[in-house]
Order: C-alpha cells, then structure tokens, then sequence
C-alpha cells in the first residue's frame, strides 16, 4: 500500500477492483465502512464516501458499495481504460497536479508509435520489444548520474499541446476506449459505467480524494502489471497520489508477505528492491549503472538511483562483513547473477526439464499453489530431493501419496520438517500498510518443533563444515558471510533485527537513517528501506503508542500514529507525501493534509522530501524523489509490455480482443510450455465455453485453516459457485456433484447455485458466464480425512494455466476457460 | 457416505476452543452472556498479557495473549484482539478469532518424518539425521549444478539446480536470514507468495 489501512477513511471515494475486503480483510475493511458511515464526518471530512465495486461476482463488498459492477474477469485495463478518457475527454484531470508532478509534458521519441496492438519495436520471433523508442526526447548537456552516467535532460512542454507530449500521446491511445467499448470488452452496461465515470471523474478536484484499493484480482492475470498501473495512472490525472485518503492500495493476503518480499525472498531482488545482479556485470559500477535510475531532470534528486551503490555497498559489507573490501569490489562477484527468470513457475519449468534437483518449501504448498497443479506433481517428482518445513502436514509434504500417484514410482526423497508456529516465537510481521509491527513470543515450541531460522542457520552451518572438509565449488562466498550471533546455529531474531537496521563500523552505533548510509564501507544495512527500525534507542517495531490517547499518540489527527509500531521507509506513513501538497507546501485540501511547509520546515507525517527544503527555492527538487523524472510516470519505459496499458484477452478467453482481434493476447506473456518445447494446455471456447476465476473465502487462509475444525465447520467442503441461469440450462441444482474441467485437470465438488454470478454480454451478442471456484481445499485437512473419497479431486489449481505476466510472472489464476457438467 | 454437517464441526471445535464462540441464547430464555463474562474474569484472571498477531492475512491485527504457567508449564488461556491497536481497534475476523486453535493444534507434525525414495511411508527420524542429509543433499545438488561462469565469460557463481520457497508465513527477520543464506550458496530461484 502506498498509505495505511486506517487512512482509507478519509476517501471520498473507494475504487475497489479485483479485491474483496469485506470478506478477504474484514478487519481492514471497517476503514472503508467508516469512509462510508462514520457519523460525526460529512462527505469530505472522511464520511459519506461512496464505494464502487466492479467485481465478476457479487460479494458482501458489492452488498456495502454504493455501486457495483459486473465486470468480466482481466478487463480492468479497459474499466481503467475508460474512466481515464472520460477525465482526459472532459477535462476533469487535476490540471496543477498532471502538469507539474507528472511527466504528461515529457515529450516522446517520433518514432514511437502503437498500431492495431503493438507498440514500436515488437519481435514476434522472440515474443519481445525492443523498447529503444520508448524514450524522451532530450536537450542540452548531459546531466551527472550514478556510477558516472550521464543523461541528457528530458524536453518538456509545459503547454501539454505538442502532439509528441506524453498528455497529447495519452489522449490519442485512450480516446478508444469509449463507453461502448469498455460495454463490448467488460460487459458493463454503458449506463453504468458512465455513473461510475462522473463520480470518478469529481475526483480530480483538490478538494477531493480517490484511493484504488486491488488485491490479487488484480495482479493474477497476463496483463498483471499494466491492471496496476492503469489506477495508477487514473491516480496520477486525478492528484491523488501522495495524499492522504487516496493512493494505490494493495490488500496483501498473507501475514509477512510485505516483509519478506521487502527482505527480497524475490528471485529478482536484493533486500530493500536493489536489482539482483546480471551476468556481464564485472564491477559494482557497472551494476549501478545498469540498475540506478538517471536524472533527466537537474532539478530530480534521483534518491534511489543517487544511493544506490551507498545501499548496496552496505549490503554487501552486512553479510560478508571483513571479506569485502574495496580491493575485491565489496565481495559483488559473492552474489549469484542469473541468466533468467527464476520465479515461481521457472522452478516447476525447470523440474519440468529435469534441471531443477531440490526445492525447500518453507509455509508454502506448491501442490494446492500452482498452477496447473499436475505439471506440479510432475515437477516434484522429477526432483531428487524436497524440504517441507511446516509446523503441519501439507499437500507439498504429502505429494507422494497424493490421489492418483503411485509413491513406488516417486524418487524424490521428502524431508518433512516440523517447523515452530508464529506463537512460538518473536519477531516481525510488516502488515500491508508497511507497519513492521513487533510480536513477542507467547508459547515455548510444540514438542520437537524448531524455528525456521534455527533450520536455516543449522543447515548452513552444517553446509559450511561439509565444504571445510570435502572442498567443493567455490566455497569463498559460504566461508566468508558474516555469522554475528552469539550462537552460530540458533541465532535470536533480535540479533537478526539490529543486522537488517545496520551500524556505524566506525562507532559501532546502530545506523538511524539511511541517507547516512555509504559506500566506503564504514557502514551496513542489511536492508536499507528498513534503517530506523531498531537504533540505539531500542527496537522502534515494539512501539505500542495507540489509540487510547489519541491526543498524544495521533497528534496530526490524521490517524498517523508515529509511535505505534514503525513503518518504512523512516516511518513514513504515506508514501510520495510532497506530492499531498501544492508547489507552495499547501496542502491540497486543509481538512486532510499529508505534509505542509510553514516557512521553515515540513510538518505532518515524516516527509518525503528535505525536511528543510523551501519548496519555492530554484533547486527545490521535484515532488517525486524516487525515480530519475522526478515526477510520476503516466508513460514509462520500465513495462516489459508497453509504455501506457493496453487491454490484451486472457491467454484462454471467451472472445477476440475487440480493439484489436489480430492481436488478442499480451503479445509478450510468457508462454513456459510452449518456450520449453511442451504440448500446448491451452483450451478453446469451442471445448471450455466458461469463464473460470478463482477466490478465497471469509473463513479460510489458503490451505492452512484445512486443519483448524472451527474453520472448517463454518465452509466444510469444496464447492463452485455456478450462476443460477448457467445452471438450469445445465440442469444442475444446489448441492448437486459436478465436474469442472480445463485442458488441464478437474475439480469434482459441490455445486454452490447462486444469484451472486450471472451472465455478461460481451463484443454486443456474446452472452458469457462465469463461474467462481474457492481455492482453499485438497486432500489434506480435516474436511479430506472426513470425506476421502470426496476429496479426491479438491484442488482448485488442477485448472489453471502456466502462463505468466511479462514482468512480474504472475500465473493467470484469475482468468481460464472451463467446462462444467453434472457427476450422475 | 457420511457427510461431515456444519452443526457436528462446530460442535467438535466446541469442545477444543469454545471461547471463541458467541454464547447462544439460552432456551430458558435468559441471556447467559453475563454469566460468560464473569466466569471468562475468572479465567484470565492473574493471567500474562503477551503481545502478538494474527498468522493470516496482511491487514496486521494486534492480538492479545493470555497465558498462564501451569505445572512449569505455559498454558495459553485465550486470544483476543488488541484494543489498543489503530490497525483494528480489537477486533478479528473468524480466522483470527480462532488463532488459539491453530496455535494449539492436535494435528501438530510432532517429529521429523522422512521418506526415503519410492518409499510409501514416512519414517520417524532425529533432527541430527535429517539436517545430516539436507546438508548434504544442498551441498551435492550446489556442487553438481553451479555455474561459476557462463558461456559468454562472465563470472555468474549461480546454483542453478536448488530452489527456496516461502516466507510469507514466518517473520521478517527469518526472511532476511533466509535470503541471505540462499544468495550466499548461489541460491536464483528464490520465491515467496508475492507472485502466487
């Protein structure tokens, strides 16, 4: 989240797509309700907001919303889409805001262009662009960047009138998305969506506010990342990033999932979002300057690029501490450079391969995740060895003797280790706010239950010997990380805190911010975002300052609560806050302010910005200090497929993309069965003429709450949701047993008839249904030991496809093609 | 078949955590929850308050902690939501309402189980003897499949053949050991449920 769970109560209005935090986040969604409800606001001052919901299905979030929309699963681009033309059509952008904080008067490269769903540059034998036109126009001397690179600055227009400014460009790419054409691709009414359009479009005053609030509805698709920057451009035109009540907001579903993908448990990552490394990359320098964002503006500070090599100088200094030296480039050759995408279904591609030999599976279950559940069970088998660490047995665990395997067949040698629960230890969990929130152990460990940071620590210690003893490949990197812990294989999770906040190595004094952070290495951080967390003055996360004295605790009234827990980076609680005010320091709207200047100083929340840096100063620098612009990005070269979203089909879809049927799908989805020279799973309307997407629901965690009886006595058995007119044409009633089927596998569950799904009529006279399938079952839990035989064919995953976003890779468990029929 | 009802699950979860339901009306037709408070008083009455939250989603509930040391030892009594916490002002869902079954579960894996290749069945083994074999089994699959330098020259020093997933369950400070360990054996596939 850009902002906290408790600021979406200062919205006017909430825009939720594929999200339902009524039922996925009820406690988070008391905020939402109380933007709705709360009775000593009027509309404005944090009350009477309106809540919209476009949803394929309608939940107890569509039930509270003041509008709900039916909407095709993975047409969000084009929902998106439209709502941004309807602003840029009736000049309802926040004028001030889009001019000054956003790069809409870069000008763009002439030779970019985008025809009939492909923009410049595309390869259609490597499924790739070549993104050199996706560039700025430049002018004058070339302005320094990091490790010695330099930048021309970008040209501007601050008219927003020539054709190649990046407003002018925006205008042309969304003009088609008309309210008939978001009707004929999302299968809302016209009528509808233009209600939806004009209270949207109110947002773009200064004295209103907007926030997205998505979920994994949104992510889980081929077009994954280009559903997120869509609110996040609608955001940018309307002014409503960097302001309290708006932002784009990110309902994370698991407990630690923000920290440890902040921890950069991320193929892709180091800690604190450093770039990993790519092969040809001989010095830190060259890793710099392939990584760091450039200046293209004098007035930019550029602060992640500026730092990047301070940050990751002081990485490298915290794990191999005395081994890296300037003289060996602090240890950089010690960090592995992969050639490709090694994300979560390259694991399984790979095990697919016969080149992947063991896996640990640490909380996760690979078989119940997917997708493509069987290619899975392939995968695991093909390996030789797999680690399960898990305080409970799991479907990863037990894949072995999974229905329908025949264990004597299975090589894998399976070490099932019984991991301590989150009770039975101390640590922090960083919640989707960005609070890093301490939790103090409660319970000694259940039986011979070990802490997973035990396991880690002993196996690598016990790793290490081996190569002290046999020698081995390149053990340089093993001997030399950094083991500070009074006891080598059970170290506390408090020595593990103050290494990720990092010190002076010079006083030995805990680092307290990280611009203080270097890269001679005199200092450490093993994750710089998280610097402040835990200083001389005591474990900043443990902090309990809450709501019963609101007058000490929230002292801007915004609901801020600076000594409540910690949230990074230095316990920001918005994140782009400059931008919640004007190009003077004055807050966009008084009643809701983010941060202000009052002549001296910035006051409010922790300020994005120099603290004393006097907004109307020449070099003031502009509001946006991450990136190299210096503004937000409504275009952006960053996007594996495309600099503004487009609307692409699902890879299994009900109909031709109707903007462009020669080009459907994402032309740069990662295709892994047909990359790796497998048989195509893809199914056909003709064979799997539904529309599939799946959910959780209220009472279940993922696969884990299988084991909890008073969780499966409130949902306790598998089941699809079927709409009611889809299932008389079927002949199917309530509680009747059907088969689901993709190219791929098959669900056998109960069938759930309800008047929450129903038909859309798609491209004018193509009636679709949808049916909806609850992730949470398999062949382990209480409900399966209850209902072996039922049970046989639970798990929701068997559908879904093994395709995945450009960039991120996120599997398209949210959009497939199915079939559905009775079990006579 | 008999198919397990709603009604005979909760009657089960009853008898293991009912704190954790709202008391029903009595048939009598008197309400009984003011006798529930007294004698919920009584029960964490002289109890230790430990700070936690709730093991599921994101949204980051604080909860409290009852326990009590009972024949050396510690017996969890109750969870509850923190009232103090502006995240959720005391309040839970199901699940978090029911954490203190989760954290006191009977179906608990109890010691290290380990399936030999094309075996059918687990067999009970020491911690030695499997942290034994993971170390070694790490060691072997680095060794065979590292790439100290790729095709064009550059120096990569990758473990291509080893995978690390998960993290969204366990702590932050896990999390970072764990990365660093993985990256420091040459670990690229590395992933948690961001994606997932």
């Amino acid at each position: 989240m850009t902002n906290h769970w408790r600021d979406i109560k200062h919205a006017d209005v909430i825009l939720i797509n594929g999200a339902n935090p009524a039922e996925a986040h009820p406690v988070g969604f008391q905020w939402f309700v109380k933007a709705k409800l709360d009775p000593t606001k009027g509309p404005g001052n944090g009350g009477g907001a309106k809540l919209i919901h476009a949803d394929p299905r309608y939940t107890r979030t569509s039930a509270l919303a003041d509008k709900y929309l039916r909407i095709r699963t993975g047409t969000d681009v084009a929902y998106f889409g439209g709502l941004i033309n309807y602003v840029l059509q009736n000049n309802l952008h926040h004028a001030d805001y889009v001019k000054n904080y956003t790069n809409a008067s870069f000008l763009v490269n002439k030779d970019f262009t985008f025809n009939d769903g492909l923009f410049s540059g595309y390869n259609k034998d490597t499924r790739s662009y070549n993104i050199s036109t996706w560039a700025y126009q430049t002018e004058g001397d070339p302005l320094p960047g990091p490790a010695g690179t330099t930048q021309p600055k970008a040209k501007r227009d601050m008219t927003l009138q020539d054709p190649q400014s990046v407003f002018q460009l925006l205008k042309k790419h969304y003009s088609r998305y008309t309210p008939e054409m978001v009707e004929s691709i999302t299968g809302i009414p016209k009528a509808d969506f233009l209600d939806v359009a004009k209270v949207v479009g109110e947002m773009g005053r200064a004295d209103k506010v907007m926030t997205i609030v998505y979920a994994v509805g949104l992510t889980h698709h081929t077009t994954g990342g280009q559903l997120i920057r869509s609110g996040a451009l609608l955001q940018l035109l309307l002014g409503n990033m960097g302001r309290p009540g708006g932002g784009m907001n990110a309902e994370r579903g698991h407990a630690n999932i923000q920290g440890n993908t902040d921890h950069a448990i991320s193929w892709d990552i180091l800690p604190g979002y450093l770039r990993i490394p790519a092969p040809g990359q001989k010095t830190l320098d060259e890793y710099v300057a392939a990584s760091a964002a450039k200046k293209s503006d004098p007035n930019s500070q550029n602060f992640f690029g500026t730092n990047y090599k301070n940050f990751m100088v002081s990485l490298l200094k915290a794990w191999y501490r005395g081994a890296a030296q300037p003289t060996n480039e602090f240890a950089f050759n010690f960090i592995p450079k992969p050639a490709v995408n090694s994300s979560w279904m390259s694991i399984f591609d790979q095990a697919l391969k016969g080149k992947m030999e063991g896996l640990i599976l640490n909380g996760m279950t690979a078989t119940s995740i997917g997708p493509d559940t069987n290619q899975v069970l392939q995968g695991l088998s093909n390996m030789k060895w797999l680690v399960i660490m898990d305080p409970l047995p799991t479907t990863s665990s037990e894949f072995w003797r999974a229905p329908g395997m025949d264990p004597a067949k299975i090589n894998t040698e399976v070490f099932m280790l019984p991991a301590t629960h989150w009770i039975e230890k101390d640590g922090s969990f960083t919640n989707s706010g960005r609070w890093a929130q301490w939790k103090d152990q409660v319970l000694p460990p259940e039986g011979e239950a070990r802490h997973d940071h035990w396991v880690f620590a002993e196996v690598f210690d016990r790793v290490k010997a081996l190569y002290r003893q046999e020698g081995g490949k390149f053990p340089d990197p093993i001997f030399a990380m950094t083991v500070d812990y009074a006891d080598a294989r059970k170290p506390t999770l408090d020595e593990i805190a103050r290494e990720i906040n990092g010190k002076d190595l010079a006083t030995g004094l805990q680092m307290t911010s990280f611009a203080n952070l270097k890269a001679d290495g005199t200092t450490t951080a093993g994750d710089w975002i998280y610097v402040g967390s835990y200083t001389d003055a005591g474990n900043m996360m443990k902090r309990r300052n809450g709501i019963s004295d609101p007058a000490k605790n929230d002292p801007t009234g915004m609901g801020f609560y600076p000594t409540y827990a910690w949230s990074w980076p230095a316990n920001r609680r918005v994140l782009y806050n400059r931008a919640s005010a004007d190009i003077d320091g004055k807050p966009w709207d008084p009643k809701r302010a983010g941060i202000q200047w009052n002549g001296t100083t910035w006051v409010g929340d922790v300020p994005d910005y120099g603290a004393t840096i006097d907004p109307k100063s020449p070099t003031a620098f502009l509001p946006f200090i991450m990136n190299g612009e210096g503004v937000g990005r409504i275009f952006s070269n960053s996007m594996g497929d495309g600099p503004f979203p487009e609307h692409y089909e699902p890879i299994e879809s009900p109909i031709p993309n109707p903007l462009h049927p020669n080009q459907s799908e994402d032309p740069v989805a990662f295709l892994y069965d047909a990359a790796a020279g497998r048989p195509n799973r893809f199914g056909k309307v003709a064979d799997y003429p539904y529309v599939a997407t799946s959910y959780r629901l209220t009472e279940h965690e993922h696969y884990v709450t299988q084991h909890v009886p008073l969780l499966v006595g409130l949902q306790p058995q598998a089941f699809v949701e079927l709409p009611e007119e889809l299932a008389a044409e079927k002949g199917i009633k309530n509680g009747d047993r059907v088969r689901v089927s993709s190219q791929r596998g098959k669900l056998e569950v109960a069938a759930l008839v309800t008047k929450r799904l129903g038909p859309v009529t798609l491209a004018g006279n193509v009636k679709s249904y949808t049916i909806g399938i609850p992730i949470h079952w398999g062949f382990i839990g209480v409900s399966a030991e209850q209902n072996p035989k039922l049970a046989q064919y639970w798990l929701a995953n068997a559908l879904s496809p093994m395709v995945g976003d450009v960039g991120a890779r996120t599997p398209e468990f949210k959009a497939f093609l199915v079939n559905v029929e009775k079990i006579s | 078949m008999a198919e397990l009802t709603r009604r005979q699950l909760l009657k089960a979860g009853a008898g293991s955590a009912g704190l954790a339901l709202i008391p029903f009306k009595n048939p009598l037709g008197f309400d009984l929850r003011a006798a529930k408070k007294i004698q919920m008083d009584f029960r964490l009455a002289g109890a230790k308050e430990v700070r936690s939250l709730c093991p599921y989603c994101a949204v980051g509930c604080s909860l409290i902690a009852y326990t009590k040391e009972v024949n050396g030892k510690t017996q969890l009594l109750q969870i509850e939501g923190d009232p103090d916490s502006p995240v959720n002002e005391g309040r839970l869902c199901p699940k978090g309402a029911s954490a203190m079954q989760l954290a006191t579960s009977s179906r608990r894996v109890e010691k290290p189980l380990y399936r030999a290749p094309n075996s059918t069945k687990w067999e009970e083994k020491s911690w030695d003897f499997m942290l034994d074999k993971i170390a070694k089994n790490v060691k072997a699959s680095r060794d065979n499949t590292f790439v100290a330098q790729d095709a064009n020259g550059n120096v990569v020093n990758r473990t291509e053949g080893v995978a690390f997933a998960g993290g969204a369950a366990f702590t932050s400070e896990e999390g970072y050991l764990a990365t660093k360990i993985m990256r420091t054996l040459g670990v690229v596939h590395i992933e948690q449920q961001a994606r997932v």
